[in-house]
C-alpha cells in the first residue's frame, strides 16, 4: 500500500465577484473536491476550460488560499500556515506552467532563472550555484554553454526543459505540470514526455498532470480525475477511467476526442455532447452536468450526486440507473 | 482512384521571405491538387509552411514575403496572374477562409450579424437589411441557438465555440467552391472542437465545397480528411489518401511522426523520438531537408532534393529511398 503524499478533503474555492464595494456573486471554481495523490504516482486531471482544474491544482500548492477544506501533505494540514511554516513545503513542491514563453523572465540569464530557487532556499550561492545549475541543465538535456544565455535564444521545447530544470532545483518531491506539453509540437512533446517519465523514475517524483489532451494524460498518468464545472465527476485508475468510463460526461468527453483510426469516422459515436459548459457563476442546480446529460433523470436537477465507489476505488458522481 | 475533377492545382509553389536575418525559404516547390468535393488535409509541425501555403493560395502573403514562382490554378485559371481587383472578387466568394483564432479575426466593434453579412453586401450587392436577414439565416444553419438575437451581439458576448461558428457562417455566405480552414479547432475544447468538426463536415456535404484543412493534429486528419499532404520544412514529403497514411506511410518523417503520438491503442512506456529539431528555413539543409534527422539517410540525400515518386497510384513520396520504385511525377 502506497502512502498518500497529498490528501485533499472537501476542498472548495470560490472567487468573489465585486462590483464597487459589494460582493455581487461568486465563481464556483472548485467545490467540495476530495482526492489523494499517492507517493510516487502520477495523477492526471482532465476537463474542459473553466472546469476548475488549474484552480484546484494551484490551491493544493497553496498558491491560492482555499475557501474551505483541508490539504494534507504527508498527513499534516497545510491550510492557513504562515509563510515561514510553508517554506519547507514550497521547497518540496514545484510547478511547470503551460507557456514557456511567458514563464521565463526574458531579462534573466539562464543561470539566474534556473538558479533562483537555489538561492531562495539557501542551497547554493555564487559559483557553487552555477555548478548545481549546470548539473540540472544536463539532467534535462541541455549543455554547459547554455548557462549564460537568455531565454529568447531557446526554442519552445528547450524553454520547457529550462522550466523543468528550474522546477527540479529545490530537489522537490512533487511537481505540478499544468498543461506542460500543450504548447509543443508532437515530436517535441514526445521528447519531453519521455524525459518526464525518466526523471520520475530516477528521482522518485510524484506528478500531478493537468491537460486537455486525453491521449497525453493517458500516456503519463496512473490515476485520473475528471472535472466538470468545479466538481470531480469521476476518479479512478487509468484503465478504469479510459476502459470503463462510467459518468456520462467522461463517456462524452472520450467519445468527442478524435481517434487516430480513419475507420472510426463512420462509426456512430456512443454519446454526443451538445451545447457548452454553463457559467460557473450560477452553476446548474443538483448535478452540474444535468442540462447537457443524455441520460438525465428527474432527480438530477434537485439532488447532488456524491462520489461513490463502484468497485476497486473507481469513484463516480452519478445516480445509478 | 475516382475520376473527380481537380478544383485547385498548386504547382511548384515557391514562397520566400526577405527578412533582415536572411532569405527564408518558406515554401520550396509545393505541389498538390484538391479534387471537387474533397477534404484535403495539410499536416505538419509549427513552421513547416502550412499557413504560408494557405496565404499564398489567397495571395495574402504578408511583406516581406513574396511568391517567387509556381502556379495556383482554380478551375484551370492561374490565380497568380489575376490583378488585385479580380483577386478581391475571388476572395470571400469563390475561396473563403476560416482562421484559427476567431477572437482576433472578428472585429470587436461591429455586431455579429453585420460582419457575417458583409460578403453579401460586397460580393452580391445586397442591401444592408437583406444582408442582415440572410446572415441570420446562415447563422442558424451553423447551429446558433436563437440566431435572431445573437446576430445583434458583439463578438465579446459570445463563447469561443460560437465565435468559430460565426466565422464558418461568414465563410459560407457566398457558397465558396474552396474553403480553407487553418486550424479552426486548435483553440477549442475537445467537445466544442468536435462539434465544429461535425458541423464543417455536414455543411461541406450540403454545399459540395472542397476544403483545404490545415492542422497539426493527426487525429483530426484521421477523422476529417479524404486525402492528406504531410509537410516538413517547406516541402510536401508525402501525399496519399487518409487510410494509406495511417496504415502504410512511407516517408521516414511521416513514419516517425506517427510513432511519436501518444496513442490510446499502444500503451508503450516510451514514445519514439525524432532526433534533432526542425531546421531554420534561413539556411535549410541541402538536398532533402529531413536528411540530418533521418536514420535512413544516404549520401545522395544531402546533395539532391528528392523528386516526388508515385509508389502506388495516388501515393506520392518525396524520398530517395523510393528511387526507381515508381514513376516520377
Amino acid at each position: 500500500m502506497t502512502t498518500a503524499l497529498f490528501e485533499c478533503r472537501n476542498l472548495t474555492k470560490f472567487f468573489p465577484i465585486k462590483s464597487l464595494f459589494r460582493e455581487t456573486g461568486r465563481v464556483h471554481a472548485v467545490e467540495d473536491v476530495s482526492f489523494t495523490i499517492p507517493e510516487g504516482g502520477t495523477v492526471g486531471l482532465v476537463g474542459e476550460s473553466g472546469c476548475g482544474k488549474t484552480t484546484l491544482a494551484r490551491t493544493i500548492l497553496l498558491l491560492i488560499e482555499p475557501t474551505s477544506g483541508q490539504i494534507l501533505f504527508r498527513g499534516e494540514d497545510m491550510v492557513s500556515r504562515s509563510k515561514r511554516e510553508l517554506r519547507r513545503f514550497r521547497r518540496e513542491t514545484a510547478i511547470v506552467f503551460q507557456d514557456p514563453y511567458s514563464s521565463l523572465d526574458p531579462r534573466m540569464l539562464i543561470a539566474d532563472v534556473v538558479g533562483e530557487p537555489l538561492v531562495i532556499h539557501k542551497v547554493a550561492f555564487g559559483e557553487d550555484r552555477d555548478d548545481v545549475v549546470l548539473s540540472l541543465l544536463k539532467r534535462v538535456g541541455l549543455e554547459a554553454d547554455h548557462l549564460y544565455r537568455y531565454p529568447h535564444e531557446f526554442s519552445g521545447g528547450q524553454r520547457q526543459r529550462l522550466a523543468i530544470a528550474r522546477a527540479l532545483a529545490g530537489d522537490p518531491k512533487f511537481i505540478l505540470l499544468d498543461e506542460a506539453t500543450s504548447a509543443l509540437d508532437v515530436s517535441v512533446q514526445a521528447k519531453i514526455l519521455n524525459m518526464l517519465n525518466g526523471l520520475k523514475a530516477d528521482l522518485g517524483l510524484t506528478y500531478m498532470f493537468i491537460s486537455h489532451d486525453l491521449s497525453v494524460v493517458r500516456h503519463l498518468s496512473d490515476h485520473i480525475g475528471v472535472m466538470y464545472l468545479g466538481r470531480m465527476v469521476e476518479y479512478g485508475t487509468r484503465d478504469q477511467v479510459f476502459d470503463t468510463p462510467t459518468h456520462p460526461y467522461t463517456r462524452g468527453l472520450l467519445a468527442a476526442a478524435p481517434s487516430l483510426d480513419p475507420d472510426d469516422r463512420d462509426r456512430p459515436r456512443e454519446v454526443v455532447l451538445q451545447g457548452e459548459v454553463p457559467s460557473a457563476v450560477e452553476p446548474p442546480s443538483g448535478c452540474r452536468f444535468h442540462p447537457r446529460c443524455p441520460v438525465c433523470k428527474a432527480q438530477c436537477d434537485r439532488e447532488r450526486p456524491e462520489l461513490v465507489d463502484i468497485g476497486d476505488g473507481h469513484l463516480v458522481a452519478c445516480f445509478p440507473e | 482512384m475516382e475520376a473527380r475533377e481537380d478544383l485547385l492545382v498548386v504547382d511548384r509553389l515557391k514562397t520566400q521571405f526577405f527578412t533582415y536575418g536572411g532569405l527564408v525559404e518558406a515554401l520550396d516547390e509545393v505541389s498538390f491538387e484538391i479534387k471537387k468535393g474533397e477534404i484535403f488535409g495539410l499536416v505538419g509541425e509549427s513552421g513547416c509552411g502550412k499557413s504560408v501555403t494557405a496565404t499564398s493560395i489567397l495571395r495574402l502573403v504578408a511583406k516581406p514575403g513574396k511568391i517567387i514562382s509556381g502556379r495556383v490554378l482554380l478551375d484551370g485559371q492561374d490565380l497568380l496572374e489575376k490583378n488585385d481587383h479580380e483577386m478581391n472578387s475571388i476572395r470571400g466568394s469563390r475561396i473563403a477562409m476560416i482562421f484559427q483564432d476567431p477572437t482576433s479575426s472578428l472585429n470587436p466593434v461591429f455586431r455579429i450579424g453585420r460582419q457575417v453579412g458583409e460578403p453579401y453586401v460586397y460580393h452580391q450587392h445586397r442591401g444592408k437589411r437583406q444582408a442582415l436577414m440572410d446572415a441570420t439565416r446562415i447563422l442558424a444553419k451553423t447551429g446558433f441557438p436563437d440566431a435572431d438575437e445573437k446576430a445583434r451581439n458583439y463578438p465579446h458576448e459570445l463563447s469561443g465555440g460560437l465565435r468559430q461558428r460565426a466565422m464558418i457562417a461568414m465563410a459560407l455566405t457566398c457558397e465558396p467552391e474552396l474553403l480553407i480552414a487553418d486550424e479552426p479547432t486548435t483553440n477549442l475544447d475537445v467537445t466544442i472542437g468536435r462539434q465544429i468538426l461535425d458541423l464543417v463536415k455536414d455543411l461541406q456535404r450540403e454545399f459540395g465545397a472542397s476544403v483545404l484543412w490545415i492542422t497539426h493534429d493527426m487525429a483530426v486528419v484521421a477523422q476529417m480528411c479524404d486525402r492528406v499532404g504531410v509537410m516538413y520544412a517547406g516541402s510536401i514529403v508525402e501525399k496519399t489518401d487518409v487510410r494509406t497514411l495511417f496504415r502504410n506511410a512511407k516517408h521516414p518523417y511521416t513514419v516517425r511522426l506517427l510513432r511519436a503520438i501518444p496513442s490510446a491503442a499502444k500503451s508503450a512506456e516510451t514514445l519514439e523520438e525524432i532526433p534533432g529539431s526542425v531546421p531554420q528555413l534561413i539556411h535549410p539543409p541541402s538536398g532533402c531537408r529531413f536528411h540530418p534527422r533521418c536514420d535512413s539517410a544516404m549520401d545522395v540525400c544531402s546533395q539532391v532534393k528528392p523528386l516526388e515518386i508515385e509508389v502506388e497510384p495516388g501515393h506520392v513520396v518525396a524520398c530517395h529511398l523510393f528511387r526507381g520504385k515508381g514513376k516520377v511525377t
